[in-house]
């Protein structure tokens, strides 16, 4: 058994990017920043002078924040499921990207829900939700959701961490008080890894059926109402597999900007950026699968109120869009991630950035042509968003990037421990040959 | 109990949308100016929409007054969080203003797009503001709010009905849109009541609701145009 000292010692790589912070990072972090708080004095302006100084009106009265409020739920699929899914099925690889994978979930939880709070009329009376609660409403069944998998993944990230936080108590005096509470008196005696492992186990399997569900009951608040192209009963598995697309596609570029900036090509290493890629691809596929059964329904079901959203879709208003997102989710990814030889790093985040704004697009799609379209055409209407709205959407994703870069500079963002453990099992294995 | 209805004779209406005017005065419901309204913030709890059809010399006009349709089976009621909204005991579709987050699914969900919000505080010209309506709770900023069918005056009627110690009289209560109408285009009353006048015509061959086959079950009705009969 080796002490903490040599342990930390050989993965210096992970724990350097704690241990101090340079000219790059003040680079971006400042920049970030400014655009950060920049979106709360937007706020503020919506705020005092109410949503009118959006895009919004009538009869479009959800957009921007809709669908980010989408788009990035979608992004927390990312993580925990994976994770659990690649820890279920003991895929060996998945080690060093398991704790990314958790900490763009939890933080992509945290901004997209905070949407709403930007979409309400009265955003201060947002706990009403929970107070005044109407079971019927699918929106009451996305709070429940959300929150019990927010709960959750912080719950999975937090529990993965225990020894890594344990190692950095020891080794980081100063950070004493930040570490120490947190690591709950970790020793890593038996008693307590066995204790772990259980936690784990029974975290796996319970966050697997919650993060389908959450996706599922966003994809509900559009799919239970009544308008034309939402009522579908696609929704549910359309919005989980894209969910599923864009959060692989972030841990891509997640984890190729951490290899590229903090040095772990050690760790990081070609055969995950293909083993990711071969998910996303099978991802694509089903996107592909899911975007051509939803269209072509709706086309050969000639419904009036449905073909006029189809056709704005198609060939109308959104097509330049809609070809695009096309373009972004499928044309461009299929052949770079299909293609052995273009399946590497490069390769791979390219094909990943590509996803993230074709479904960012699809967001868009599924949310304001149906609105700009309902079923009386005396309703019919345009939107364009307001400085406001690309403010909140820039300060949201701001936001999102800072936290994961100052958890990175307090944690480590590969699981030390796990790696650990697996070379452990590899060299026992070695040796009982 | 009353089931309150509304059936509005498109062969009656002129387009004169005296209507639209009276609902605006009697709701104190807030001009927008012509900015915002381009923007699609102009609210009309009842709207009169028309269409021109053919080309000159042989043009034909049609015009449909549009409240909200006071569905018995209301998709909008359904999805609100909080409970905001909801149908009443007599039919009503109903806002209660006090709770409303402004979440606007229940505007998102509504077929017939009659949901309107107040995207930003409502104002009016000075002059104007002597004329509210004292009955009518003025709406803020960041609420949604519709057609009522002018339930203040159905409470007023009803309180007058509880002193005399008999129901609403068929034709007493009539809302701002129906009283203003000068040819008389649109009823009101109990649909439940088989002798009022508007559970008779609401059963004439000439009578329609929108979007029936959504089977919101609509408790506005509409007379076809160019059709007679005795309704």
């Amino acid at each position: 058994m080796m002490d903490d000292k040599t342990v930390s010692q050989k993965h210096n790589r992970i724990i350097e990017p704690l241990t101090g912070a340079g000219r790059p990072f003040w680079l971006t972090v400042i920049p970030l920043s400014l655009i950060f708080f920049w979106s709360f004095f937007a706020f503020g302006w919506q705020y005092y002078w109410g949503l009118g100084e959006t895009g919004m009106g009538h009869p479009v009265s959800w957009a921007f924040y809709l669908i980010n409020f989408v788009f990035f739920i979608g992004i927390s699929h990312a993580g925990t499921l994976i994770s659990a899914i690649l820890r279920i099925t003991h895929a060996g690889w998945r080690t060093p990207i398991t704790r990314a994978a958790e900490v763009v979930t939890v933080f992509a939880l945290a901004a997209g829900p905070t949407n709403i709070l930007f979409d309400l009329g009265r955003s201060i009376r947002f706990y009403w939700v929970a107070l005044h609660a109407q079971f019927k409403s699918p929106l009451l069944w996305d709070f429940t959701c959300i929150m019990t998998y927010f709960f959750t993944s912080v719950l999975f990230l937090y529990v993965l961490m225990i020894p890594d936080i344990a190692l950095l108590r020891d080794k980081f005096p100063k950070r004493r008080w930040l570490y120490e509470p947190l690591s709950l008196g970790w020793t890593g005696t038996e008693r307590q890894e066995r204790i772990l492992e259980k936690v784990v186990a029974f975290l796996c399997i319970a966050v697997i059926p919650i993060a389908v569900s959450v996706h599922t009951v966003v994809s509900w608040v559009f799919g239970m109402q009544t308008q034309p192209m939402w009522h579908s009963t696609i929704f549910g598995p359309y919005f989980v597999a894209g969910a599923i697309y864009s959060g692989i596609a972030t841990i891509i570029v997640v984890a190729a900007i951490l290899r590229r900036v903090y040095h772990l090509e050690h760790y990081l290493q070609p055969i995950h950026f293909n083993n990711m890629g071969i998910l996303l691809l099978t991802m694509a596929l089903l996107w592909f699968y899911f975007t051509l059964a939803e269209y072509l329904t709706t086309l050969y079901g000639a419904g009036t109120s449905e073909l006029a959203v189809f056709w704005a879709k198609i060939a109308g208003k959104y097509s330049i869009m809609f070809w695009l997102m096309v373009l972004f989710c499928f044309v461009i990814p299929f052949p770079i991630l299909a293609i052995k030889r273009s399946r590497t790093i490069f390769g791979t985040s390219i094909a990943s950035i590509s996803v993230l704004i074709g479904m960012w697009l699809e967001r868009f799609l599924i949310i304001i042509p149906t609105l700009t379209q309902p079923r009386l055409p005396y309703g019919r209407g345009s939107y364009a968003p307001s400085w406001v709205e690309w403010s909140m959407m820039a300060g949201l994703s701001a936001g999102f990037i800072l936290a994961i870069l100052l958890f990175s500079k307090f944690f480590p963002v590969i699981s030390i421990w796990e790696m650990e453990k697996e070379m452990k099992e590899k060299n026992s294995m070695t040796n009982l040959k | 109990m009353y089931r309150w209805g509304m059936v509005i004779d498109l062969d009656k209406c002129t387009g004169c949308q005296a209507c639209v005017v009276a609902c605006r005065q009697e709701n104190n419901i807030p001009f927008v100016g012509e900015k915002e309204a381009k923007l699609g913030r102009a609210k009309f709890w009842m709207n009169l929409v028309s269409e021109v059809k053919g080309s000159y010399p042989n043009v034909e006009m049609h015009f449909l007054p549009i409240p909200c349709m006071h569905c018995d089976k209301p998709p909008c009621t359904l999805v609100c969080p909080v409970e905001a909204t909801y149908k009443n005991p007599e039919g009503i579709v109903a806002q209660v203003y006090p709770r409303c987050i402004g979440v606007r699914m229940c505007i998102s969900n509504c077929p017939y797009t009659v949901r309107y919000f107040n995207w930003h505080a409502p104002s009016w010209p000075k002059e104007y503001e002597k004329g509210l309506n004292p009955d009518v709770y003025t709406r803020r900023k960041g609420i949604t709010e519709k057609c009522n069918f002018c339930i203040h005056r159905i409470r007023n009627a009803k309180e007058k009905a509880k002193k005399e110690k008999r129901k609403i009289r068929d034709g007493e209560m009539i809302p701002a849109c129906a009283e203003t109408c000068p040819s008389e285009a649109i009823y009101f009353g109990d649909l439940d009541d088989p002798k009022s006048q508007v559970s008779r015509i609401s059963k004439s061959r000439r009578a329609f609701r929108l979007l029936e086959d959504l089977g919101t079950e609509p408790k506005v009705f509409y007379l076809k145009e160019g059709e007679w009969d005795d309704g």
